[in-house]
Protein backbone atom coordinates (compact mmCIF):
# COMPACT_ATOMS: atom_id res chain seq x y z
CA UNK A 1 0.00 0.00 0.00
CA UNK A 2 1.81 3.01 -1.21
CA UNK A 3 0.14 6.23 0.35
CA UNK A 4 -0.65 9.25 -1.13
CA UNK A 5 1.42 11.47 1.01
CA UNK A 6 4.20 13.44 -0.07
CA UNK A 7 7.27 13.59 1.88
CA UNK A 8 7.64 17.46 2.85
CA UNK A 9 10.06 19.31 3.33
CA UNK A 10 9.80 21.83 6.15
CA UNK A 11 11.36 25.20 7.06
CA UNK A 12 9.70 26.09 10.90
CA UNK A 13 12.67 25.28 13.43
CA UNK A 14 16.07 27.13 11.84
CA UNK A 15 13.88 29.88 10.31
CA UNK A 16 15.47 33.28 11.08
CA UNK A 17 15.14 33.90 15.00
CA UNK A 18 16.09 37.19 14.82
CA UNK A 19 12.25 38.14 16.16
CA UNK A 20 12.77 36.61 19.17
CA UNK A 21 12.51 40.20 21.31
CA UNK A 22 8.72 40.66 19.36
CA UNK A 23 7.50 37.10 20.06
CA UNK A 24 8.28 37.26 23.22
CA UNK A 25 6.89 40.97 24.21
CA UNK A 26 3.89 39.86 22.13
CA UNK A 27 3.20 36.83 24.45
CA UNK A 28 3.87 38.23 27.49
CA UNK A 29 1.05 40.63 27.14
CA UNK A 30 -0.99 37.47 26.37
CA UNK A 31 -3.34 35.84 28.91
CA UNK A 32 -1.69 32.63 30.12
CA UNK A 33 -5.08 31.07 29.38
CA UNK A 34 -4.77 32.38 25.97
CA UNK A 35 -1.35 30.49 25.23
CA UNK A 36 -2.19 27.38 26.77
CA UNK A 37 -5.28 26.91 24.32
CA UNK A 38 -3.18 28.00 21.70
CA UNK A 39 -0.76 25.28 21.93
CA UNK A 40 -3.32 22.35 23.27
CA UNK A 41 -5.15 23.34 19.60
CA UNK A 42 -1.88 23.03 17.45
CA UNK A 43 -1.47 19.63 18.77
CA UNK A 44 2.09 19.72 19.82
CA UNK A 45 3.40 16.45 21.24
CA UNK A 46 6.99 16.46 23.15
CA UNK A 47 9.26 15.73 20.12
CA UNK A 48 11.91 13.96 23.05
CA UNK A 49 10.14 10.89 21.95
CA UNK A 50 7.45 10.22 24.25
CA UNK A 51 4.64 12.41 22.42
CA UNK A 52 3.07 13.68 26.06
CA UNK A 53 0.94 16.51 24.45
CA UNK A 54 3.13 20.17 25.21
CA UNK A 55 0.06 22.54 25.73
CA UNK A 56 -1.57 19.98 28.63
CA UNK A 57 2.04 19.80 30.46
CA UNK A 58 2.11 23.74 30.69
CA UNK A 59 -1.81 23.58 32.19
CA UNK A 60 -0.90 21.08 34.63
CA UNK A 61 2.15 22.99 35.91
CA UNK A 62 0.32 26.09 35.55
CA UNK A 63 -2.72 24.81 38.00
CA UNK A 64 0.07 23.69 40.20
CA UNK A 65 -0.30 25.18 43.62
CA UNK A 66 3.16 26.76 44.72
CA UNK A 67 5.32 29.94 45.01
CA UNK A 68 8.16 27.86 43.05
CA UNK A 69 8.35 26.39 39.82
CA UNK A 70 10.57 25.95 37.14
CA UNK A 71 11.19 25.57 33.64
CA UNK A 72 13.46 23.12 32.29
CA UNK A 73 14.69 22.43 28.93
CA UNK A 74 16.48 19.06 28.42
CA UNK A 75 19.59 19.03 26.18
CA UNK A 76 20.47 15.93 27.27
CA UNK A 77 20.67 14.14 24.05
CA UNK A 78 21.72 10.43 24.44
CA UNK A 79 19.66 8.51 22.23
CA UNK A 80 22.36 7.04 19.65
CA UNK A 81 21.62 8.52 16.14
CA UNK A 82 20.19 11.68 17.40
CA UNK A 83 21.81 15.00 17.17
CA UNK A 84 18.80 17.40 16.49
CA UNK A 85 19.23 19.04 19.41
CA UNK A 86 22.85 20.93 19.35
CA UNK A 87 21.89 21.47 16.46
CA UNK A 88 18.79 23.76 17.40
CA UNK A 89 21.57 25.41 20.10
CA UNK A 90 23.69 26.36 18.15
CA UNK A 91 21.83 27.99 15.43
CA UNK A 92 18.64 29.49 16.64
CA UNK A 93 18.97 29.23 20.87
CA UNK A 94 17.22 32.54 20.81
CA UNK A 95 14.09 30.35 20.29
CA UNK A 96 14.62 27.71 22.86
CA UNK A 97 15.18 30.88 25.47
CA UNK A 98 12.46 32.91 24.15
CA UNK A 99 9.71 29.66 24.03
CA UNK A 100 11.36 28.87 28.35
CA UNK A 101 10.23 32.67 29.17
CA UNK A 102 7.04 32.28 27.12
CA UNK A 103 6.70 28.57 29.58
CA UNK A 104 7.91 30.87 32.78
CA UNK A 105 5.37 33.56 31.99
CA UNK A 106 2.57 30.90 31.74
CA UNK A 107 3.29 28.67 34.59
CA UNK A 108 4.75 31.52 36.96
CA UNK A 109 8.61 30.44 37.46
CA UNK A 110 11.25 32.71 38.30
CA UNK A 111 14.13 30.24 37.19
CA UNK A 112 14.83 28.23 33.97
CA UNK A 113 17.43 25.55 33.58
CA UNK A 114 19.11 24.09 30.75
CA UNK A 115 20.51 20.40 30.87
CA UNK A 116 23.60 20.19 28.41
CA UNK A 117 24.93 16.76 28.27
CA UNK A 118 28.26 16.44 29.25
CA UNK A 119 29.51 15.59 25.37
CA UNK A 120 28.24 19.00 24.68
CA UNK A 121 30.65 21.40 26.74
CA UNK A 122 31.81 22.89 23.74
CA UNK A 123 28.83 24.35 22.85
CA UNK A 124 28.87 26.02 26.13
CA UNK A 125 29.97 29.34 25.87
CA UNK A 126 27.89 30.43 23.15
CA UNK A 127 25.02 29.42 24.53
CA UNK A 128 25.87 31.35 27.76
CA UNK A 129 26.05 34.35 25.52
CA UNK A 130 22.94 34.23 24.01
CA UNK A 131 21.65 33.80 27.83
CA UNK A 132 23.24 36.82 29.04
CA UNK A 133 21.73 38.93 25.92
CA UNK A 134 18.63 37.06 26.36
CA UNK A 135 18.29 37.88 30.27
CA UNK A 136 19.41 41.95 29.35
CA UNK A 137 16.30 41.82 27.09
CA UNK A 138 14.23 39.96 29.94
CA UNK A 139 15.61 42.77 32.27
CA UNK A 140 15.09 45.68 30.02
CA UNK A 141 11.26 44.68 29.37
CA UNK A 142 11.38 44.30 33.40
CA UNK A 143 10.38 40.61 33.41
CA UNK A 144 12.01 38.38 36.06
CA UNK A 145 13.61 35.23 34.64
CA UNK A 146 16.54 33.79 34.21
CA UNK A 147 18.62 30.53 32.77
CA UNK A 148 21.29 29.08 33.91
CA UNK A 149 23.20 26.01 32.07
CA UNK A 150 23.72 22.63 34.18
CA UNK A 151 26.09 20.41 32.89
CA UNK A 152 25.18 17.22 32.87
CA UNK A 153 28.47 14.62 32.59
CA UNK A 154 27.79 11.45 30.63
CA UNK A 155 24.91 9.53 31.66
CA UNK A 156 22.35 8.50 29.18
CA UNK A 157 19.79 7.50 31.76
CA UNK A 158 19.51 11.90 32.78
CA UNK A 159 17.60 12.15 29.80
CA UNK A 160 14.55 10.81 31.64
CA UNK A 161 13.37 13.48 33.53
CA UNK A 162 13.06 12.27 36.56
CA UNK A 163 16.36 11.10 36.16
CA UNK A 164 17.65 14.60 35.13
CA UNK A 165 15.98 15.88 38.36
CA UNK A 166 17.72 13.81 40.86
CA UNK A 167 20.82 14.36 38.98
CA UNK A 168 20.24 18.35 39.70
CA UNK A 169 19.88 17.50 42.92
CA UNK A 170 23.24 16.02 42.96
CA UNK A 171 22.49 13.01 43.27
CA UNK A 172 23.24 9.31 41.45
CA UNK A 173 20.86 9.71 38.04
CA UNK A 174 18.23 7.21 38.97
CA UNK A 175 14.82 7.65 37.63
CA UNK A 176 12.03 7.95 40.47
CA UNK A 177 8.98 6.64 40.97
CA UNK A 178 6.01 8.23 38.62
CA UNK A 179 3.47 9.44 39.76
CA UNK A 180 3.96 11.81 41.24
CA UNK A 181 5.09 13.38 37.95
CA UNK A 182 7.01 16.79 37.46
CA UNK A 183 4.06 18.84 36.84
CA UNK A 184 3.28 18.40 40.77
CA UNK A 185 6.43 17.29 41.91
CA UNK A 186 9.50 18.41 39.66
CA UNK A 187 12.57 19.13 40.08
CA UNK A 188 13.91 19.55 44.06
CA UNK A 189 9.82 18.72 44.88
CA UNK A 190 8.59 22.32 42.70
CA UNK A 191 5.72 22.05 40.10
CA UNK A 192 8.66 21.88 36.75
CA UNK A 193 7.93 21.87 32.84
CA UNK A 194 10.87 20.18 31.14
CA UNK A 195 10.69 19.62 27.74
CA UNK A 196 12.82 18.65 24.69
CA UNK A 197 14.88 21.38 23.06
CA UNK A 198 12.74 20.75 19.59
CA UNK A 199 9.58 21.33 21.67
CA UNK A 200 10.50 24.39 23.11
CA UNK A 201 11.42 25.25 19.14
CA UNK A 202 7.97 24.29 18.06
CA UNK A 203 6.13 25.76 20.63
CA UNK A 204 8.16 29.22 19.46
CA UNK A 205 6.71 28.95 16.02
CA UNK A 206 3.12 27.79 17.25
CA UNK A 207 3.75 31.61 19.68
CA UNK A 208 4.81 33.16 16.60
CA UNK A 209 2.37 32.48 14.21
CA UNK A 210 -0.51 30.75 15.64
CA UNK A 211 -1.50 26.91 16.24
CA UNK A 212 -3.46 26.82 12.95
CA UNK A 213 0.22 27.39 10.59
CA UNK A 214 1.34 24.32 12.26
CA UNK A 215 -1.27 22.59 13.27
CA UNK A 216 -2.28 22.23 8.70
CA UNK A 217 0.79 19.98 8.48
CA UNK A 218 0.78 16.12 9.71
CA UNK A 219 -2.00 13.60 9.80
CA UNK A 220 -4.16 13.34 12.34
CA UNK A 221 -3.10 12.17 16.03
CA UNK A 222 0.15 13.70 14.73
CA UNK A 223 0.55 16.93 13.67
CA UNK A 224 3.61 19.26 12.92
CA UNK A 225 6.91 18.96 11.49
CA UNK A 226 9.48 17.24 13.20
CA UNK A 227 13.67 17.27 12.99
CA UNK A 228 14.78 14.22 11.36
CA UNK A 229 18.65 13.07 11.97
CA UNK A 230 19.31 10.85 9.51
CA UNK A 231 22.70 8.57 9.46
CA UNK A 232 23.94 5.17 8.83
CA UNK A 233 23.74 3.98 4.87
CA UNK A 234 22.59 7.08 3.49
CA UNK A 235 24.37 9.10 0.43
CA UNK A 236 22.89 12.46 2.88
CA UNK A 237 22.97 12.41 6.29
CA UNK A 238 22.35 15.45 8.46
CA UNK A 239 19.43 16.88 9.79
CA UNK A 240 16.03 17.44 8.01
CA UNK A 241 12.86 19.17 9.26
CA UNK A 242 10.00 16.86 8.06
CA UNK A 243 6.54 17.11 8.02
CA UNK A 244 5.15 13.95 10.60
CA UNK A 245 3.06 10.85 9.31
CA UNK A 246 5.58 10.20 6.01
CA UNK A 247 5.69 6.59 5.21
CA UNK A 248 8.81 5.10 5.80
CA UNK A 249 8.93 3.90 1.95
CA UNK A 250 8.99 7.52 0.84
CA UNK A 251 11.36 8.39 3.32
CA UNK A 252 13.72 5.88 2.00
CA UNK A 253 13.21 6.31 -1.08
CA UNK A 254 14.44 9.93 -0.59
CA UNK A 255 17.55 8.95 1.88
CA UNK A 256 18.46 5.11 1.03
CA UNK A 257 21.70 4.15 -1.01
CA UNK A 258 19.00 1.72 -2.67
CA UNK A 259 19.78 -1.14 -0.96
CA UNK A 260 18.37 -0.15 2.62
CA UNK A 261 17.72 -3.38 4.39
CA UNK A 262 16.17 -1.88 7.26
CA UNK A 263 15.62 1.32 8.94
CA UNK A 264 15.85 1.95 12.94
CA UNK A 265 13.17 4.69 13.60
CA UNK A 266 14.01 6.04 17.18
CA UNK A 267 16.97 5.07 18.08
CA UNK A 268 18.13 2.20 20.00
CA UNK A 269 15.57 2.54 22.12
CA UNK A 270 13.10 2.51 18.74
CA UNK A 271 12.22 0.04 16.52
CA UNK A 272 13.91 -1.67 13.30
CA UNK A 273 11.88 -1.73 10.29
CA UNK A 274 12.61 -4.21 7.88
CA UNK A 275 12.25 -3.37 4.20
CA UNK A 276 8.98 -6.08 3.73
CA UNK A 277 6.89 -3.41 6.32
CA UNK A 278 8.42 -0.22 4.44
CA UNK A 279 5.53 0.73 3.16
CA UNK A 280 2.87 0.03 6.16
CA UNK A 281 4.80 1.98 8.38
CA UNK A 282 4.74 5.73 9.42
CA UNK A 283 6.48 7.80 11.54
CA UNK A 284 3.86 9.88 13.61
CA UNK A 285 2.34 9.35 17.76
CA UNK A 286 0.00 6.61 17.01
CA UNK A 287 -4.05 6.58 16.12
CA UNK A 288 -3.32 5.79 12.54
CA UNK A 289 -5.94 3.19 11.38
CA UNK A 290 -4.17 1.45 8.93
CA UNK A 291 -0.64 0.25 9.53
CA UNK A 292 1.77 0.91 11.82
CA UNK A 293 2.84 4.40 13.24
CA UNK A 294 6.02 4.56 15.41
CA UNK A 295 6.77 7.52 17.18
CA UNK A 296 10.12 8.83 17.56
CA UNK A 297 12.83 11.09 19.08
CA UNK A 298 13.61 11.80 15.60
CA UNK A 299 16.49 9.07 15.29
CA UNK A 300 16.72 7.43 11.82
CA UNK A 301 19.39 4.87 11.26
CA UNK A 302 19.93 3.36 7.73
CA UNK A 303 21.43 -0.17 6.99
CA UNK A 304 21.93 -1.41 3.84
CA UNK A 305 22.67 -5.44 3.01
CA UNK A 306 25.80 -5.53 4.11
CA UNK A 307 25.17 -4.69 7.72
CA UNK A 308 24.57 -7.66 10.58
CA UNK A 309 21.73 -7.53 12.40
CA UNK A 310 23.13 -9.44 14.74
CA UNK A 311 26.32 -6.70 15.58
CA UNK A 312 23.78 -4.30 15.06
CA UNK A 313 21.73 -5.80 18.55
CA UNK A 314 24.96 -6.54 20.13
CA UNK A 315 25.83 -2.75 20.09
CA UNK A 316 22.62 -1.81 21.19
CA UNK A 317 22.53 -4.49 23.82
CA UNK A 318 26.20 -3.71 24.85
CA UNK A 319 24.96 0.23 24.78
CA UNK A 320 22.25 -0.63 27.19
CA UNK A 321 24.04 -3.13 29.19
CA UNK A 322 26.38 0.15 30.33
CA UNK A 323 23.88 3.26 30.42
CA UNK A 324 21.37 0.57 32.52
CA UNK A 325 21.30 2.69 35.97
CA UNK A 326 21.09 -0.92 37.63
CA UNK A 327 18.39 0.36 39.80
CA UNK A 328 15.54 -1.85 39.28
CA UNK A 329 16.47 -5.73 38.67
CA UNK A 330 14.45 -5.77 35.21
CA UNK A 331 16.77 -3.90 33.46
CA UNK A 332 19.91 -4.74 35.25
CA UNK A 333 19.96 -8.47 34.92
CA UNK A 334 17.32 -7.86 31.93
CA UNK A 335 19.73 -5.88 29.78
CA UNK A 336 22.91 -8.09 30.40
CA UNK A 337 21.27 -11.76 30.66
CA UNK A 338 19.31 -10.35 26.95
CA UNK A 339 23.29 -9.59 25.82
CA UNK A 340 25.27 -12.79 27.14
CA UNK A 341 21.80 -14.66 25.83
CA UNK A 342 22.30 -13.58 21.74
CA UNK A 343 26.25 -14.02 21.75
CA UNK A 344 25.44 -17.88 23.45
CA UNK A 345 23.44 -18.65 20.70
CA UNK A 346 25.33 -17.05 18.33
CA UNK A 347 28.18 -19.14 19.24
CA UNK A 348 25.89 -22.49 19.25
CA UNK A 349 26.34 -22.99 23.14
CA UNK A 350 22.78 -22.42 23.36
CA UNK A 351 19.93 -23.76 20.83
CA UNK A 352 17.85 -21.48 18.82
CA UNK A 353 14.60 -21.46 21.16
CA UNK A 354 16.52 -20.09 23.54
CA UNK A 355 15.78 -16.47 21.40
CA UNK A 356 11.85 -17.62 22.33
CA UNK A 357 12.78 -17.46 26.42
CA UNK A 358 15.04 -14.18 25.54
CA UNK A 359 12.59 -12.41 23.73
CA UNK A 360 9.74 -13.45 26.82
CA UNK A 361 12.63 -11.90 29.00
CA UNK A 362 12.70 -9.05 26.95
CA UNK A 363 8.69 -8.35 27.57
CA UNK A 364 8.74 -8.89 31.24
CA UNK A 365 11.08 -5.75 31.17
CA UNK A 366 8.80 -4.17 28.83
CA UNK A 367 6.22 -4.24 32.41
CA UNK A 368 8.07 -4.40 35.09
CA UNK A 369 11.08 -1.79 34.54
CA UNK A 370 10.59 1.25 36.19
CA UNK A 371 11.36 3.55 33.84
CA UNK A 372 11.71 4.36 30.31
CA UNK A 373 15.19 2.53 29.39
CA UNK A 374 14.36 -0.59 30.91
CA UNK A 375 10.73 -0.48 29.08
CA UNK A 376 12.03 -0.20 25.46
CA UNK A 377 14.84 -2.26 25.23
CA UNK A 378 11.99 -4.82 24.33
CA UNK A 379 11.48 -2.41 21.32
CA UNK A 380 14.84 -3.03 19.42
CA UNK A 381 15.52 -6.56 21.00
CA UNK A 382 12.03 -8.04 19.50
CA UNK A 383 11.78 -5.81 16.37
CA UNK A 384 15.32 -7.26 15.68
CA UNK A 385 15.48 -10.87 16.58
CA UNK A 386 11.69 -11.40 14.71
CA UNK A 387 12.25 -10.14 11.65
CA UNK A 388 16.03 -11.23 11.27
CA UNK A 389 15.78 -14.79 13.48
CA UNK A 390 18.55 -16.43 11.12
CA UNK A 391 21.07 -14.00 11.53
CA UNK A 392 21.15 -14.49 14.96
CA UNK A 393 21.63 -17.54 14.90
CA UNK A 394 23.83 -18.43 12.05
CA UNK B 1 46.89 24.14 51.73
CA UNK B 2 47.02 21.88 49.14
CA UNK B 3 45.68 22.98 45.83
CA UNK B 4 42.92 20.44 45.33
CA UNK B 5 41.31 21.29 48.69
CA UNK B 6 41.95 24.99 47.44
CA UNK B 7 40.73 24.06 44.28
CA UNK B 8 37.65 22.54 46.01
CA UNK B 9 36.63 25.52 48.73
CA UNK B 10 37.15 28.19 45.49
CA UNK B 11 34.48 25.72 43.81
CA UNK B 12 32.23 25.76 46.77
CA UNK B 13 32.51 29.38 47.30
CA UNK B 14 31.51 29.62 43.43
CA UNK B 15 28.61 27.34 43.37
CA UNK B 16 27.48 26.92 47.26
CA UNK B 17 27.39 23.96 49.72
CA UNK B 18 24.05 22.34 49.02
CA UNK B 19 23.64 18.99 47.77
CA UNK B 20 22.45 20.30 44.08
CA UNK B 21 25.80 21.98 43.91
CA UNK B 22 27.62 19.00 43.90
CA UNK B 23 27.96 17.92 40.39
CA UNK B 24 29.02 21.48 38.92
CA UNK B 25 32.00 20.93 41.79
CA UNK B 26 32.69 17.21 40.64
CA UNK B 27 32.83 18.40 37.00
CA UNK B 28 35.10 21.42 38.61
CA UNK B 29 37.64 19.05 40.13
CA UNK B 30 37.56 16.89 36.98
CA UNK B 31 38.15 19.58 34.88
CA UNK B 32 41.40 20.35 36.89
CA UNK B 33 42.51 17.42 37.93
CA UNK B 34 41.19 14.89 35.03
CA UNK B 35 39.89 12.39 37.84
CA UNK B 36 38.58 12.71 41.35
CA UNK B 37 41.02 11.16 43.32
CA UNK B 38 39.80 9.26 47.40
CA UNK B 39 41.30 12.55 48.64
CA UNK B 40 39.70 15.07 46.76
CA UNK B 41 36.42 13.11 47.07
CA UNK B 42 36.51 12.88 50.83
CA UNK B 43 37.33 16.61 50.34
CA UNK B 44 34.29 17.32 48.74
CA UNK B 45 31.95 15.51 51.33
CA UNK B 46 34.01 17.82 54.34
CA UNK B 47 33.36 20.78 52.68
CA UNK B 48 29.83 20.28 51.65
CA UNK B 49 29.56 18.53 55.00
CA UNK B 50 27.58 14.96 54.08
CA UNK B 51 28.87 11.94 53.85
CA UNK B 52 31.94 10.70 51.38
CA UNK B 53 30.03 7.58 50.72
CA UNK B 54 27.61 10.12 49.19
CA UNK B 55 30.19 12.04 46.97
CA UNK B 56 31.99 8.38 46.23
CA UNK B 57 28.00 6.60 45.09
CA UNK B 58 27.29 10.09 42.64
CA UNK B 59 30.57 10.31 41.10
CA UNK B 60 30.78 7.01 40.26
CA UNK B 61 27.11 6.76 38.51
CA UNK B 62 28.51 9.39 35.57
CA UNK B 63 30.93 8.08 32.96
CA UNK B 64 32.45 11.38 32.56
CA UNK B 65 33.43 11.98 35.99
CA UNK B 66 36.90 9.56 36.46
CA UNK B 67 38.00 7.95 39.47
CA UNK B 68 41.22 6.53 38.13
CA UNK B 69 44.22 8.64 37.21
CA UNK B 70 43.83 9.96 33.82
CA UNK B 71 46.39 11.27 31.27
CA UNK B 72 46.37 15.16 30.47
CA UNK B 73 44.64 14.69 27.15
CA UNK B 74 41.40 11.69 27.66
CA UNK B 75 40.70 10.55 24.20
CA UNK B 76 37.16 9.36 23.82
CA UNK B 77 36.06 7.89 20.90
CA UNK B 78 32.24 6.72 20.22
CA UNK B 79 31.68 3.03 19.77
CA UNK B 80 28.02 3.49 19.42
CA UNK B 81 26.37 1.93 16.14
CA UNK B 82 26.32 4.63 13.44
CA UNK B 83 30.37 5.56 14.45
CA UNK B 84 31.08 1.32 14.92
CA UNK B 85 29.38 0.91 11.08
CA UNK B 86 31.90 3.67 9.76
CA UNK B 87 34.97 2.13 11.31
CA UNK B 88 35.36 3.77 14.60
CA UNK B 89 37.56 0.27 15.44
CA UNK B 90 39.68 1.06 12.85
CA UNK B 91 40.35 4.46 14.08
CA UNK B 92 40.66 2.90 17.76
CA UNK B 93 43.79 0.60 16.48
CA UNK B 94 45.34 3.61 14.82
CA UNK B 95 45.20 5.73 17.63
CA UNK B 96 46.54 2.64 19.75
CA UNK B 97 49.26 1.95 17.29
CA UNK B 98 50.47 5.24 17.51
CA UNK B 99 50.20 6.04 21.20
CA UNK B 100 51.39 1.84 21.75
CA UNK B 101 49.00 1.50 24.77
CA UNK B 102 45.35 -0.06 24.78
CA UNK B 103 41.56 1.08 25.31
CA UNK B 104 41.42 1.97 29.02
CA UNK B 105 45.23 2.85 29.74
CA UNK B 106 47.15 5.86 29.87
CA UNK B 107 50.63 6.81 28.24
CA UNK B 108 53.29 6.40 30.84
CA UNK B 109 54.56 10.18 30.33
CA UNK B 110 50.62 10.72 31.55
CA UNK B 111 49.76 12.75 28.66
CA UNK B 112 46.92 10.44 26.59
CA UNK B 113 44.48 7.99 27.99
CA UNK B 114 42.15 6.34 25.31
CA UNK B 115 38.41 4.99 26.42
CA UNK B 116 35.40 4.49 24.82
CA UNK B 117 32.25 5.73 24.77
CA UNK B 118 28.50 6.01 24.09
CA UNK B 119 27.03 7.56 21.72
CA UNK B 120 28.22 11.30 20.61
CA UNK B 121 25.50 13.04 19.36
CA UNK B 122 27.92 12.95 15.82
CA UNK B 123 26.65 10.01 13.97
CA UNK B 124 26.20 12.12 10.90
CA UNK B 125 29.76 13.22 10.76
CA UNK B 126 31.16 9.69 11.97
CA UNK B 127 33.40 8.38 13.25
CA UNK B 128 33.64 10.93 16.01
CA UNK B 129 36.04 11.25 19.33
CA UNK B 130 36.23 13.84 21.94
CA UNK B 131 39.94 15.11 22.94
CA UNK B 132 38.51 16.29 26.77
CA UNK B 133 36.45 18.94 25.21
CA UNK B 134 37.17 18.98 21.58
CA UNK B 135 35.15 16.99 18.82
CA UNK B 136 36.98 15.47 15.67
CA UNK B 137 34.70 14.22 13.32
CA UNK B 138 34.52 11.96 10.27
CA UNK B 139 37.50 10.15 10.82
CA UNK B 140 40.01 7.81 9.21
CA UNK B 141 43.32 6.26 10.98
CA UNK B 142 45.08 8.53 8.39
CA UNK B 143 43.45 12.26 9.97
CA UNK B 144 43.71 10.33 13.41
CA UNK B 145 47.45 10.34 13.61
CA UNK B 146 47.06 13.88 12.13
CA UNK B 147 45.40 14.92 15.52
CA UNK B 148 47.40 13.02 17.39
CA UNK B 149 50.70 14.39 16.11
CA UNK B 150 49.36 17.96 16.48
CA UNK B 151 49.01 17.40 19.81
CA UNK B 152 52.24 15.75 20.49
CA UNK B 153 54.08 18.47 18.71
CA UNK B 154 52.18 21.21 21.05
CA UNK B 155 53.23 19.79 24.11
CA UNK B 156 56.55 19.21 22.90
CA UNK B 157 57.03 22.88 21.99
CA UNK B 158 55.86 23.32 25.90
CA UNK B 159 52.78 24.39 25.45
CA UNK B 160 51.04 25.64 29.43
CA UNK B 161 48.74 23.05 30.56
CA UNK B 162 45.44 24.28 28.96
CA UNK B 163 42.28 23.02 30.97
Amino acid sequence: MKTNFQLKKVDFIFNNENDWEEVLSKNLNRSRQDIINELISSELKGRGGAGFPTGLKWKLSADANDETKYVICNADEGEPGTFKDREILSKVPFKVLTAMAICAYVIGAKEGYIYLRGEYFFLQPEINNAINEFEYYCKEINFDFSIKIFMGSGAYICGEETALFESMEGKRGEPRNKPPYPSSYGYMGKPTVINNVETMAHAYTICNYGAKRFYDLGVQYSRGSKLYSVSGDTPKPGIYELELGMSLSDFVDEFGDGDTKAVQVGGASGFLVPRKKFNETTIGYQGKLTGISLPTGGSMMLFNSSRSMYNVLDNYLVFFHEESCGQCTPCRVGCQQLLKGIKSVKNGQKNAQYLDKLLQLAETMQFTAKCGLGQSVANSFSSIVENFREEMIY
Amino acid sequence: MNTVTELIKNLADQHGRQRNNLLPILQGVVEQEKYLSEFSMKAIAKELDMSAAEVFGTATFYSFLEHKKMGRYIIRICKTISCSMKGSNQVLLAIEDMLKISLGETTTDGTFSILQTNCLGFCHQAPAMLINNEVYTDLTPEKVREILSMYINKIKEGAPNEN
